[in-house]
C-alpha cells in the first residue's frame, strides 16, 4: 500500500486502506510528540502555506506545529469572510501566494467546494482543513486514531454524534470516517438540526438524547453555534441544553467506559457540563494531542516525496 | 437581394409540413415555397440533406445590456442566438437597471435594431425595479415595444399585487411570466435539497420552494381569469400542478430549460459553479418528467434562460457564486440530443416548442413559414455533430456545463428577415 | 551470486558480538539500537549472544530513519514508517548501531540524526554485517563482519529468517530479483 494522492479534500472518497495508512504512519509520528526533541527533519526545504478564511485557532496552530515538526517552513494567512470582498476570486489570491514558491496550501474556508477547485486548478498539495459544513478530514482522522488508541478496533462500534449534524462538517467526515472502517454510527439532534436524507449515509437518526446513547462505546459532542438559535433551528440556548446537552445522568446510559469526545471549542455549560469535560472519560485533549501526529501523517504522506 | 433555399426538409410545425421544398426568399420576406423552384436568385444555399426550420424563438433570454455589457451585450447575445439557430429572443428585465420603463424599452429595440443581427424582443417587468411593491406600468411598456412581463429572478411574493398583475395585464391580452420560487423557503440554498446537498454540505432548496410559488399562482390566475406562463419548471409536483389546472381550464402554460431535461444533481459533486443554476439541477425523476410533461404536451415551451456570468463571478465558489449557464448555443442539440434521437418527441414537435408555441403564447406573428411571412429561418444537419468548445461561444461568457460535449445538429445557416445572419 | 549461507551468517554475527564485547568491557551502559528493518532483527540477535556472555539484558531497540531521509523529495513513493521503539533512555549510554550493509552512509547519517534527537549519548559506535563500500559521506564502521567489493550497479541482500523466512546474503545486478 502506497499513498498517491496529490490532496486530501475528504474523508467520503478515501478507501479503508488508505485511512489505516495515514493512521499508521500518525502513530510513527505520535511518538516524537513525547521526545524532549519534538522535531524530525522529513520536509526541509518545503514550504507550507496556511490559508485561514474563517476564525480557527486550534487547527490552524496545529497544523502549524504539524509543519514546523517537520522542519517545513509556514506561513499563515487569516483573514475573516467579512473582509474578503466579494469579487476577488479565491483562485487568485492563491495563485499569487503559490508564485511565492509554496509546497503545500491548507484551506479552510467557509464554502463548500473551495478546496476541490484549488485542488483542480493547481500542481500543488491542496489539504481541507474545513470547507464549510462539507468536510473536515483531519479532525476525523484525529477522531479515528484517538478512538483507535484507546479501543484498537472500529468493527461494530457504536458511536453517537449528538448536536448541529447540519452544519457540521465535522459530523459529515466522521461519519463516512467510522462507517467505512466498519463502525456503526447514530446521530442525535433536533429535528431543524438534522439534514435530508443522511440516513443514506448509513446512520440512525434520533431525536432523543437517551435513547441515542444507550450502549454506545463512543459519545461525540458537537459545538452548538450560538447564532443558529435565531434562525428559528431551535427556540433557545436554555430548551437546548435541557433537551441536547450531556449530563452524568445521560452519560451513565452508555457502555461502562464510553468515551466523550468533542472536536472542540466546547461551549462548555452548553453542550457539555464543565465537570464532563475535565472527567475521566474526557479523551478532548487527547484528540488534540493527536491531532498533530495525523497532520504530521497527512503533510508527510502529501508532501515527502517526488512530484 | 433575393435568395433561393434548396433542396432541404422543410419543417414546419404549424402547417405541419414535413417534405423537400425549396423557399424562395425576397428581400424580408418569403416570396415563394415549393418543389423545384427555379427563379433567378441572386444567392442560392444548397440545403439537400439540411432541415430547413423557422428560425427560433427563445422567450427567455438574459443579455446583460445594459449595465453588465462585459458579461453581454445585445451585439454578442444576437450572434449567440444566430449561432444556435435563434432569430427571436425575449430578453428578460433584470437588468440594471431594471426594464421597468418605456425609455428602457426603447433603448433595447434601438441598440437590437442597430447592433443586432437578430431579434430582440424586450419583456419587462411586472414590478417597479423588480421590488415586488408598485406595478410596473404595462400599459405604456407594452406600447413601447414589450412582448410580456415577468420579475424573473424573482418571484412576486406579495399574492395581492400578484393577483392584481394578472388582472391588469389581461387588457393587454398577455400572460405574465412567472420565476416560481418562494424565497422564504429557498432562502440561501444553493442546490437541489435531498441527499447530495446533505453530503456536500450545501444549503438546499427544496423542490417546495417552487411547487408552493406554481400552486399560488395557477390559484390567481384562476381567482383573475387570467392567463400565466410559468418559466423554467423543474418538478414533477409543479409539472402535475400545472397539468391539473389545465384540465381544469385554466390558462396556464410553462416552459423547460434544456438543462433541466438533460441534467441532473448529481454533478454539482464536482463542485463546478457551472452546474449552479435556478431551479437547481433535480434529480433523474425530474428529469425523466420533464421529458414526459414535454411529450404529453403539458410543457408547452422549451427556452434556454440563457445567463452569461463573468468568469470572476463564477470563481467566488459554489455559495457565492451567481447562479445560471448560457445556453443559446447549445439548445437546439440538447433538443436533438436527448428528445429527438431518443424518439420522446418527434422534429416537428419539438421545433413546434422552440417557435410556434411561445410566439402563439406572446402573440407573436412568427415561428412558422409561410408565402409573404418574414424570411426567418434555421437550418441544419440532423446527424452533423459537433464538440461543444468554450473557444468557439460566441456569447461573451463561457459559463456552460456542456463545454466538451459532443452533440448533434450543427445549425449551418441562420437567415433573419432574408439575410444570412451566421454560416458555419 | 550467493555470498553467504546460514552458517557463515551466524558466525560472522557471532563474530561481531565479540568484537564489540572486546571494545566494551564493561556493558553497564552498553545498548543496542538496530535500524529497520534488517538491522532490527540483527541487532537484537547481537544482543542475545552479548546478553548471554555476560549474563544480563542488554537494552535493545529498533529505529526507524524514514524522516530522516535525506531522499524523500527524489522518490516517488514514502517508504512504510515503522516507527522507532527505544525503551531505554538515550542519554550517556553507549550505543551500537546495528545495520545490514554499509554502502553510501547516507541511512547511518540519518540514524546518527534521529538518535541524536533522542538524547545524548556518550559514545555512538556502528556495527554492520556487509560494508560494500562506495561511501558518500565520511562514516566509519568499527565492527565489519565481512567487507565486499562492489560496483554501483550491484546490490547486497541481506536475507534474515524473521523477514523473508531464510538466512542468506547475496550479490545481484539491479533489475535481478
Amino acid at each position: 500500500m502506497s499513498f498517491k494522492r496529490k490532496d486530501l479534500l475528504g474523508i467520503e472518497d478515501l478507501s479503508p486502506e488508505e485511512i489505516y495508512f495515514i493512521l499508521d504512519t500518525a502513530k510513527s509520528f505520535r511518538q516524537i510528540l513525547d521526545r524532549s526533541i519534538k522535531k524530525v527533519p522529513t520536509l526541509r526545504g518545503k514550504t507550507v502555506a496556511n490559508l485561514f478564511f474563517e476564525p480557527s485557532t486550534r487547527t490552524r496552530i496545529s497544523f502549524e506545529l504539524a509543519a514546523k515538526r517537520l522542519n517545513a517552513d509556514v506561513v499563515s494567512f487569516s483573514s475573516s469572510t467579512s473582509s474578503v470582498v466579494k469579487g476577488e476570486s479565491l483562485l487568485d489570491t492563491v495563485k499569487n501566494i503559490m508564485a511565492m514558491r509554496v509546497d503545500c496550501f491548507i484551506l479552510r474556508h467557509p464554502t463548500p467546494g473551495a478546496p476541490h477547485i484549488l485542488a483542480k486548478n493547481l500542481p500543488i498539495s491542496v489539504i481541507n482543513a474545513g470547507d464549510g459544513s462539507h468536510e473536515h478530514p483531519t479532525q476525523a482522522l484525529l477522531d479515528l486514531y484517538t478512538i483507535r488508541e484507546k479501543r484498537g478496533k472500529f468493527k461494530d462500534l457504536q458511536v453517537v454524534i449528538i448536536g448541529d449534524i447540519a452544519h457540521s462538517r465535522v459530523a459529515r467526515s466522521d461519519i463516512w470516517a467510522l462507517s467505512k472502517l466498519g463502525a456503526k454510527v447514530r446521530i442525535c439532534g433536533p429535528p431543524t438540526l438534522i439534514p435530508p436524507q443522511i440516513e443514506k449515509m448509513g446512520v440512525k437518526v434520533f431525536y432523543s438524547v437517551k435513547e441515542a446513547i444507550r450502549g454506545v462505546d463512543v459519545v461525540m459532542m458537537l459545538r452548538i453555534q450560538k447564532e443558529r438559535q435565531n434562525k428559528c433551528f431551535f427556540p433557545s440556548l436554555r430548551e437546548y441544553r435541557e433537551f441536547f446537552s450531556l449530563n452524568e445522568e445521560r452519560l451513565g446510559l452508555a457502555k461502562s467506559g464510553a468515551m466523550l469526545m468533542h472536536p472542540g471549542p466546547v461551549n462548555r455549560g452548553i453542550e457539555l457540563p464543565v465537570s464532563l469535560v475535565d472527567g475521566k472519560r474526557s479523551v478532548i485533549l487527547n484528540q488534540v494531542t493527536n491531532g498533530i501526529a495525523v497532520r504530521m501523517a497527512v503533510l508527510y504522506l502529501l508532501l515527502g516525496r517526488k512530484r | 437581394m433575393s435568395l433561393l433555399v434548396k433542396g432541404g426538409r422543410l419543417v414546419d410545425p404549424a402547417s405541419g409540413t414535413d417534405e423537400i421544398m425549396d423557399i424562395f426568399i425576397e428581400g424580408e420576406k418569403i416570396l415563394k415555397i415549393g418543389k423545384n423552384i427555379n427563379l433567378p436568385a441572386k444567392k442560392i444555399i444548397d440545403a439537400t440533406g439540411s432541415v430547413v426550420i423557422p428560425g427560433l424563438i427563445d422567450m427567455h433570454t438574459h443579455l446583460r445590456d445594459p449595465g453588465r455589457e462585459d458579461e453581454e451585450t445585445i451585439r454578442s447575445g444576437t450572434l449567440a442566438a444566430a449561432r444556435g439557430g435563434f432569430t427571436t429572443i425575449c430578453c428578460m428585465p433584470n437588468t440594471s437597471p431594471v426594464i421597468d420603463d418605456p425609455s428602457l424599452v426603447h433603448y433595447i429595440l434601438r441598440r437590437a435594431e442597430k447592433e443586432g443581427v437578430i431579434e430582440v424582443l424586450p419583456i419587462a417587468s411586472i414590478t417597479k425595479n423588480e421590488e415586488g411593491k408598485v406595478l410596473s406600468e404595462m400599459g405604456r411598456l407594452r406600447r413601447a415595444g414589450a412582448v410580456s412581463f415577468s420579475d424573473d429572478g424573482k418571484w412576486v411574493s406579495d399574492a395581492h399585487l400578484m393577483r392584481r398583475a394578472l388582472e391588469y395585464v389581461k387588457m393587454l391580452d398577455l400572460p405574465l411570466i412567472s420565476h416560481c420560487e418562494d424565497d422564504d423557503l429557498s432562502k440561501d440554498g444553493v442546490i437541489n435539497e435531498g441527499f447530495f446537498s446533505t453530503v456536500l454540505g450545501l444549503p438546499g432548496i427544496p423542490r417546495e420552494a417552487e411547487e408552493i410559488a406554481v400552486f399560488r399562482d395557477i390559484c390567481l390566475t384562476r381567482l383573475a381569469r387570467s392567463s400565466l406562463h410559468i418559466a423554467h419548471i423543474s418538478t414533477v409536483n409543479s409539472l402535475n400542478l400545472v397539468r391539473e389546472a389545465k384540465k381544469r381550464g385554466i390558462k396556464v402554460t410553462c416552459e423547460v430549460t434544456p438543462h433541466h431535461f438533460t441534467l441532473s444533481e448529481e454533478l454539482v459533486r464536482s463542485f463546478d459553479t457551472n452546474t449552479k443554476v435556478n431551479p437547481p439541477l433535480r434529480d433523474k425523476d425530474d428529469v425523466r418528467a420533464m421529458q414526459e410533461g414535454l411529450k404529453d404536451g403539458s410543457i408547452e415551451v422549451i427556452a434556454t434562460d440563457h445567463a452569461p456570468h463573468s468568469p470572476e463571478e463564477k470563481e467566488l465558489g459554489y455559495t457565492l457564486a451567481p447562479f445560471g449557464i448560457i445556453g443559446l448555443e447549445t439548445a437546439l442539440g440538447l433538443v436533438i440530443k436527448e428528445l429527438i434521437k431518443p424518439g420522446i418527441l418527434t422534429l416537428s414537435k419539438a421545433i413546434a416548442k422552440l417557435t410556434v408555441n411561445p410566439a402563439r403564447i406572446l402573440n407573436l406573428d412568427r415561428g412558422r413559414i409561410r408565402e409573404e411571412g418574414l424570411a426567418n429561418l434555421a437550418i441544419f444537419n440532423l446527424n452533423e455533430e459537433w464538440k461543444v468548445k468554450k473557444e468557439d461561444f460566441l456569447s461573451l461568457s463561457k459559463n456552460s456545463p456542456f463545454v466538451g460535449w459532443t452533440l448533434p445538429g450543427k445549425v449551418k445557416w441562420t437567415i433573419f428577415k432574408g439575410k444570412v445572419v451566421y454560416q458555419c | 551470486m550467493k555470498l553467504m549461507n546460514k552458517e557463515q551468517m551466524g558466525k560472522i554475527i557471532l563474530k561481531l558480538s565479540e568484537d564489540i564485547l572486546r571494545e566494551n568491557k564493561d556493558v553497564q551502559n552498553l545498548c543496542i539500537v538496530g535500524i529497520q528493518r534488517r538491522g532490527t532483527v540483527l541487532g537484537e540477535r547481537i544482543s542475545k549472544i552479548i546478553g548471554k556472555i555476560k549474563g544480563r539484558d542488554i537494552p535493545t531497540g529498533s529505529m526507524d530513519i524514514t524522516f530522516y531521509r535525506d531522499d524523500l523529495s527524489r522518490i516517488a513513493y514514502q517508504p512504510v514508517a515503522r516507527g522507532t521503539d527505544i525503551p531505554f533512555p538515550v542519554d550517556d549510554a553507549q550505543i551500537i548501531l546495528v545495520d545490514d550493509v554499509l554502502y553510501t552512509g547516507r541511512t547511518v547519517r540519518a540514524a546518527i540524526d534521529s538518535l541524536l534527537d533522542l538524547g545524548r549519548p556518550r559514545k555512538v559506535e556502528l556495527a554492520v554485517l556487509i560494508d560494500r563500500g562506495h561511501r558518500e559521506l565520511p562514516i566509519q564502521p568499527q565492527y565489519v563482519g565481512r567487507k565486499v567489493s562492489t560496483s554501483s550497479k550491484e546490490m547486497v541482500e541481506v536475507r534474515v529468517e524473521e523477514i523473508d523466512g531464510k538466512e542468506e546474503v547475496l550479490l545481484l545486478k539491479r533489475n535481478e530479483k
